[in-house]
């Protein structure tokens, strides 16, 4: 197949795997007890205030009735109105999204020099101590989940040494102050690292023993431009592939940092909207993640598709 | 994905909710209280700078509105812009705030209100006018305002202006605890006609600047205060709703106020010297709920045995962690009106056991609803059921939905946790012991108590109406549907360099939060 058709068939299938999750999300939160209007009369439930805010929110219409609504605004370009604020969801999403993509940007950005580097350098003399000084530390730090490390990393670096800032409280964008950056996009870049890092080595370790790299090295040429031009190229195939479910899983970590380091982010904005059963609010937010996750895994497949033209991918 | 927001202080839930009532501090000796334990204090009073204080929020939902305030963070701006008729005193009474006096007539259904001199930021006067547009607004059909339920008690078409600085406000019933409705929270007085809060205008201490919402809020002092300009030159509020993330910034030096933290925080830096820990008491009530209209808590003798089965000590020990002290049962301790003349209960395991027998509930197993829907609720149902098994009752601690738990205990269940934040007595009965109420959790409806409360309410006879205080109080003390454990304190912090914080007044309350009274040393 080629690839122009290979990309079209995928985007349909997105749309459809899109709409799914969609439907999914809506009726997964609608299902869970209690609704706007409950949440929002809190700790005073007076039942007339609920009755009275259920019919303002039209939360007494059947729940397929409000989904239909919502696609129909999608489809649109109407995201609907948040159920507890005064905002349009479009408004809400578009104040959260900044940080949240300044975040993921340069964890990305990290991600990829720093996993190939670490594992090059495990793969370059397999079993050496630096092999496995890095393949056990990326073991033991992939298995410790992002709101444990990043409450011990404010704990020590920004409360202990105070070098970096715990949060960022009160900060106007995570811009104005780089130094705030560093233990959240350290703290994302964590997890991805020690996976990706171990799947280069892994892909490295293969690729060396092989036959056409012992080939071109009895042709003569240097060691770097044999790992680098040749070796590199065939072991990153599976790493590339990885790299897609690395950032969906970002995705998740991006609300624990957020959450962590009081970060106004997606993130930040998900948990509160599910708390309270802003239902709009939890779809907007649902369909950034569920079209950036197709769009992410699209461009993966295509990434694999030309740095591995031969391999069977995507068929 | 779940994630556990660290738990809130003392007696609200995760967001940040006002603990459902308001309440305040007297006006007098502000600078003097100033207190605090832990970092060395600040200097003498001096103008100039600029506060940052962190409060948990509500995200993007968050509102300036004042009518429609429902988290502490929303009262706190609330309460630097705008003003209300009275607010609450630390004891719950009325104090007066943008009335400078009220009279009542002999029926008290006829209350005349004189306005003090007072300018909103935009040089117009605060007038009758304004206070009667503010409160049609918060009373207009089809609203879900916190303060309708509190004044709907006025009859606001024949009530009117008498000129600019009188109301005369006509109720539908004696009322002779008026002003605690005028204090009541949202009840905010705003310029005639405003209906978009987007830049607000206020009669406050602190003029708008800008807001961004479940992020940032600032406020310049406002020169021209009724009450005195405030020290500072402005005022920052920042929202994070992770508790940990609190104290961080404070430690940090990101802010100088964090609001809202738990007794282990305060515990840990009290005596680190890096933050100074205001423990303000009185602020929240703790204790469960039983429906007295359904077995098995129909029974009286079993709602007494759980008078007699609870260590009260054991609890404001484990659950309040220190920061409190035990109640006797009966809401509003250290309140007007509150009856501490009644003895002391402790546990008392024999006659619990005796009482239990009596009604018929010899090793019967009853479910207790409990959530994390606020701090200590969970760890006290699942210590109240270790102890009342010592009495030979099971309870079995369940564990419900925290997003809709004050709700789902409104209608279901028998037995569950509970807590409450500052209110007048007269409203705690009013929303939640009449027959009428609207959140009559325990089902205490009576005739007699109904009866008892309304000819308190019309009574101008100050010693009188404490003496039916007194007799309702009584009879809730022998077989009430609430008990009220114990009370804790509401923790705040703030850098050292910082003073002027009212360390007596209960959450919600006048003296809480009110940084046109706090300087930058």
């Amino acid at each position: 197949m080629n690839l122009p058709r290979y990309v079209l068939r995928r985007l349909l299938l997105g749309i459809v795997q899109v709409v799914a999750a969609m439907v999914a999300i809506f009726f997964l939160t609608d299902a869970l007890p209690g609704d706007a209007a409950v949440t929002t009369a809190g700790d005073n439930p007076d039942p007339a205030v609920i009755a009275l805010l259920r019919e303002q929110l039209r939360l007494d219409e059947p729940a397929w009735q409000r989904l239909g609504s919502w696609m129909s605004g999608v489809l649109h370009g109407d995201l609907g109105e948040s159920l507890v604020g005064p905002s349009p969801v479009t408004e809400v999403i578009g104040a959260a999204i900044g940080p949240t993509l300044l975040l993921a940007a340069l964890t990305v950005a990290l991600l990829v020099p720093v996993s190939v580097l670490l594992g090059m350098l495990a793969a370059n003399r397999e079993g050496s101590r630096t092999d496995r000084l890095i393949t056990s530390s990326t073991l033991g730090l992939y298995s410790a989940p992002e709101f444990s490390t990043a409450i011990l990393l404010v704990a020590l670096f920004a409360v202990q040494l105070g070098w970096f800032p715990p949060t960022a409280v009160g900060s106007e964008s995570l811009l104005s102050n780089p130094a705030l950056l560093v233990l959240p996009v350290f703290v994302l870049l964590l997890r991805p690292v020690c996976s990706l890092s171990r799947l280069v080595r892994a892909g490295m370790v293969d690729a060396l023993r092989s036959d056409y790299v012992r080939h071109a090295r009895r042709l003569g040429l240097r060691p770097t431009r044999v790992q680098v031009a040749h070796a590199l190229p065939n072991a990153i195939a599976p790493a590339v592939q990885q790299l897609a479910r690395t950032l969906d899983w970002l995705l998740g970590g991006v609300i624990v940092v957020e959450y962590v380091f009081a970060v106004p982010g997606l993130g930040t904005t998900l948990v509160e909207a599910v708390s309270a059963r802003d239902l709009p609010v939890v779809q907007g937010l649902a369909l950034v993640f569920a079209t950036t996750t197709v769009l992410i895994n699209l461009a993966a497949d295509v990434a694999a598709r030309a740095f591995a033209p031969a391999s069977e991918v995507g068929r | 994905m779940r994630i556990d927001r660290g738990t809130t202080g003392a007696g609200l839930n995760r967001r940040g909710f006002l603990g459902l009532g308001a309440a305040t501090a007297t006006a007098a000796a502000l600078s003097g209280c100033a207190g605090g334990t832990g970092a060395s204090g600040p200097g003498d009073p001096r103008p100039g700078g600029r506060l940052r204080a962190a409060f948990s929020g509500g995200g993007a939902d968050e509102l300036l509105d004042p009518h429609t305030t429902d988290l502490y963070v929303e009262i706190a701006r609330a309460k630097a812009l705008f003003d209300k008729l009275a607010d609450y005193g630390s004891d719950m009474s009325p104090q007066p705030r943008l009335a400078e006096s009220w009279e009542a007539a002999d029926d008290l259904a006829t209350w005349r209100i004189t306005l003090r001199e007072a300018t909103f930021h935009d040089g117009r006067p605060v007038r009758a006018d304004d206070v009667l547009a503010s409160y049609a607004r918060i009373l207009e059909p089809g609203s879900t305002r916190r303060a309708k339920a509190s004044l709907s008690s006025i009859d606001l078409p024949n009530s009117r202006a008498v000129d600019d600085r009188t109301i005369e406000f006509r109720l539908t019933r004696p009322y002779a605890d008026f002003p605690n409705a005028m204090a009541t929270l949202g009840a905010y007085i705003v310029p005639e006609g405003a209906t978009n809060f987007d830049r607000p205008i206020g009669s406050g201490p602190f003029k708008f600047v800008s807001f961004e919402p479940g992020r940032s809020f600032v406020a310049a002092r406002n020169p021209e205060y009724w009450e005195g300009a405030p020290r500072l030159d402005e005022l920052e509020i920042v929202v994070t709703n992770d508790e940990s993330a609190r104290v961080n910034a404070l430690l940090g030096e990101q802010v100088d106020y964090a609001h809202d933290l738990t007794p282990t925080s305060a515990r840990t830096y009290e005596d680190s010297g890096r933050m100074r820990i205001h423990r303000l008491p009185l602020s929240s009530f703790h204790g469960l709920v039983m429906k007295t209209d359904r077995p098995p808590f129909d029974r009286p003798e079993l709602r007494q045995a759980m008078f007699h089965l609870i260590n009260r000590e054991e609890l404001v020990r484990s659950v309040l962690q220190g920061s409190g002290q035990i109640g006797n049962d009966l809401y509003g301790k250290g309140y007007q009106y509150y009856a501490d003349s009644l003895p002391q209960r402790s546990q008392d395991l024999d006659r619990a056991r005796a009482l239990i027998k009596q009604a018929g509930a010899d090793g019967l197993s009853i479910d207790f609803d409990t959530s994390d829907a606020s701090s200590g609720l969970r760890e006290a149902a699942v210590a109240i059921a270790d102890q009342a098994k010592q009495a030979g009752l099971n309870l079995n601690v369940k564990q419900g939905n925290e997003d809709t738990y004050w709700s789902d205990i409104a209608d279901s269940g028998v037995l569950a946790s509970y807590r409450s934040g500052a209110l007048p007595l007269e409203s705690h009965i009013s929303q939640r012991l009449l027959s009428s109420s609207t959140t009559n959790l325990s089902h205490w409806q009576r005739p007699d108590f109904d009866a008892l409360f309304h000819e308190a309410q019309s009574t101008s006879d100050e010693g009188r109406r404490a003496e039916l205080y007194r007799r309702m109080q009584e009879e809730l003390y022998d077989q009430g549907g609430f008990v009220w454990w114990g009370v804790s304190d509401f923790v705040v912090a703030s850098a050292g360099h910082i003073g002027g914080i009212d360390d007596r007044a209960p959450a919600n309350t006048l003296n809480w939060a009110r940084f046109d009274k706090v300087w930058s040393g």
